[in-house]
């Protein structure tokens, strides 16, 4: 059926003003009718539902009502806070490396370089592996007495680690190095942790580099022509034109990394096992949020006390995103670079 | 004429510089991979000591041997590709039909509905998993494909991908198509499908990637082995034995081979998807 062209209007100029831009469609509820009847039954109503569960105790169909007592046993209990120091030095560690890392390759492929797209193929690989598969690997690679890590600190002249099966904190094994007694309080994470946090940067790094890499390549060359004329070095150039033109895409990648990182499981999960240690082990020094709730979940079905844990992981990544957005993302303008 | 003054040969040793890091980054990436190919061809003695690199003696046969001993590994193989290419169609579909709308018809809560499907976005996977695997024992799902794959038939993110995509359709084509008596089902298979192949093969890849790799929803909904899908199968695999490492790793080396390989076929749109979607935000 053809519509009736518009009359009182001058002919569109614009593409904002196509011939049916007026009116209705009521068909389109039938084309978005089959993914908000997915997304409505499986992940938007659990979230409600996961909030009743989590005001109750008992195995399912005998739930009793407790009211918030899950979320003040939680909040008492120092395995939870264990678990929460563990996330925040887990998030911290991968982000800021994997950034930082990703920053410098990407910086590096968009100088032009020959085969910088077999570069970039390569980089993404390990992100497109399955966890499971990459774990078994890298559990071979910190092995203590085979592993290709403790071969490379050999040729540094470094004595052999634990790695995955090192319960004892970074700072505590540097200041027993120089015979220091570093206060409990500092720690640091155990060995082991940190050894999940290289696997993961392994991993995620890639994803980085190539979403950088666009970044960067959106920057006009113009603007790099006009500061070189003006006598502007490489560090100019990358400190006053690519490092706030780029800040955006930096954005970005920060929310993506503060919600994935909080989310971690399978890498922990798998390497947990890869390296034949409990969940969460050595002794719960890799113990996140994520790994707590799994394990409340599925090794000791306290389904209301797992699911209070669940909604506080996600009070928190809530939160830290909207500190993003309130406080980083102006300073980005990110909002300005949208479409 | 080579010109051999000091700037030329201050920019070569830069150039030089740049790929060394460059090809360390390479190797780093691409060298545990390549162990896990090397390990999965030698001896249990062999891989086990770790000592050489490349394996004495190329044993081809574990591939068979864990094809057949790593628990049972061809039903998992099935499993897992089954549930990877339902999961991947439902999304395009769902995706297609909700991304078209939103990016070319009109309808009262338009914006209000879009808002709540961008912040499904942002809720933890790990808050949904109790009340899913509560729903999935009172559908009697468990162990069942219809667990595996239903919930993950529709995607937020493969929706506002194909949208972003949709929209820079220029609405000439949609108003030339109307005047040649196409209705908006018309338009959208004939026309924008056609035309939008990269956001649809990442919306796939994505999906497929998601699937293929998922690990703790499997987990949950899955006790009878006979359902497992492969990575689920392979840490229990892990965890049951002095594990033979050799057919572990050709187990696990078989498990990366069909992502692989669709990885480098289709690469270029891929990698192209994920910095449109990381720029776009």
């Amino acid at each position: 059926m053809v519509p009736p062209m518009q009359k009182s209007r001058p002919q569109p100029t614009t593409r904002q003003y196509p011939i049916l831009a007026r009116r209705i469609d009521w068909t389109a509820y039938l084309y978005i009718l089959p993914a908000f009847v997915i997304l409505v039954v499986f992940h938007i109503f659990p979230v409600f539902y996961a909030i009743d569960i989590s005001l109750n105790t008992g195995p399912i169909n005998k739930f009793k009502f407790v009211g918030l007592q899950n979320y003040v046993r939680a909040l008492s209990t120092s395995d939870f806070w264990t678990a929460l120091v563990n996330t925040f030095s887990f998030a911290l560690m991968t982000i800021v490396s994997a950034i930082v890392l990703g920053l410098l390759f990407a910086y590096l492929l968009y100088q032009g370089v020959r085969g910088q797209s077999f570069y970039r193929t390569i980089y993404f690989l390990p992100y497109v592996l399955s966890t499971v598969g990459s774990s078994i690997v890298w559990a071979w690679v910190f092995d203590p007495s085979s592993g290709l890590a403790n071969l490379a600190l050999k040729y540094l002249g470094v004595p052999p680690l634990r790695w995955l099966i090192e319960p004892l904190g970074i700072f505590q094994l540097i200041g027993r190095q120089f015979n220091v007694t570093v206060p409990a309080w500092m720690h640091g994470p155990s060995l082991a942790l940190i050894a999940i946090a290289i696997f993961t940067v392994w991993q995620t790094v890639g994803y980085d580099i190539v979403i950088f890499l666009a970044g960067l390549t959106n920057i006009p060359g113009e603007i790099y022509e006009a500061a070189r004329m003006d006598g502007a070095n490489s560090w100019q150039l990358f400190r006053f034109i690519t490092f706030p033109l780029l800040s955006p895409t930096l954005f970005f990648v920060l929310v993506i990394s503060v919600i994935g990182s909080f989310q971690s499981f399978n890498q922990i999960y798998s390497m947990n096992i890869a390296a034949a240690q409990t969940l969460g082990g050595p002794l719960g020094t890799t113990y996140t949020m994520t790994v707590y709730m799994f394990d409340q979940l599925y090794t000791y079905s306290n389904y209301g006390y797992a699911s209070a844990v669940a909604v506080l992981l996600s009070a928190l990544i809530l939160v830290l995103t909207m500190i993003n957005f309130r406080f980083v993302g102006p300073r980005t303008e990110a909002w300005e670079s949208r479409e | 004429m080579l010109m051999f003054n000091k700037d030329r040969i201050i920019h070569i040793l830069k150039r030089l510089l740049v790929h060394l890091i460059l090809l360390t980054g390479a190797l780093l990436a691409l060298f545990p991979f390549v162990w896990m190919v090397l390990t999965s061809l030698k001896s249990y003695i062999e891989a086990s000591a770790a000592q050489s690199f490349f394996p004495t003696h190329w044993l081809f046969s574990n591939y068979q041997q864990a094809w057949n001993q790593v628990g049972l590994f061809p039903r998992y193989f099935e499993n897992t590709l089954l549930m990877a290419i339902a999961t991947t169609l439902g999304v395009l579909i769902t995706s297609s039909l909700a991304g078209y709308a939103f990016a070319r018809m009109r309808f009262p809560g338009k914006d209000a509905l879009f808002i709540i499907l961008l912040s499904t976005m942002m809720v933890p996977f790990e808050v949904t998993l109790i009340p899913n695997f509560i729903l999935m024992r009172d559908l009697h799902w468990i162990d069942h494909y219809e667990a595996l794959i239903i919930p993950w038939t529709a995607s937020a993110f493969s929706i506002f991908l194909l949208r972003q995509f949709f929209k820079a359709i220029p609405s000439e084509l949609y108003d030339a198509a109307v005047l040649d008596g196409c209705n908006h089902f018309q338009f959208l298979w004939s026309i924008v499908l056609p035309l939008s192949r990269p956001a649809l093969i990442t919306s796939a890849l994505f999906s497929f990637l998601g699937s293929w790799n998922s690990l703790m929803w499997p987990l949950l909904v899955t006790n009878n082995p006979m359902m497992r899908p492969l990575q689920v199968g392979i840490t229990s695999f892990i965890t049951d034995a002095g594990t033979e490492v050799q057919y572990l790793l050709a187990a696990v080396t078989i498990s990366v081979i069909p992502v692989i390989l669709i990885y480098f076929l289709l690469q270029r749109w891929f990698i192209e998807g994920v910095a449109r979607v990381g720029i776009r935000g």
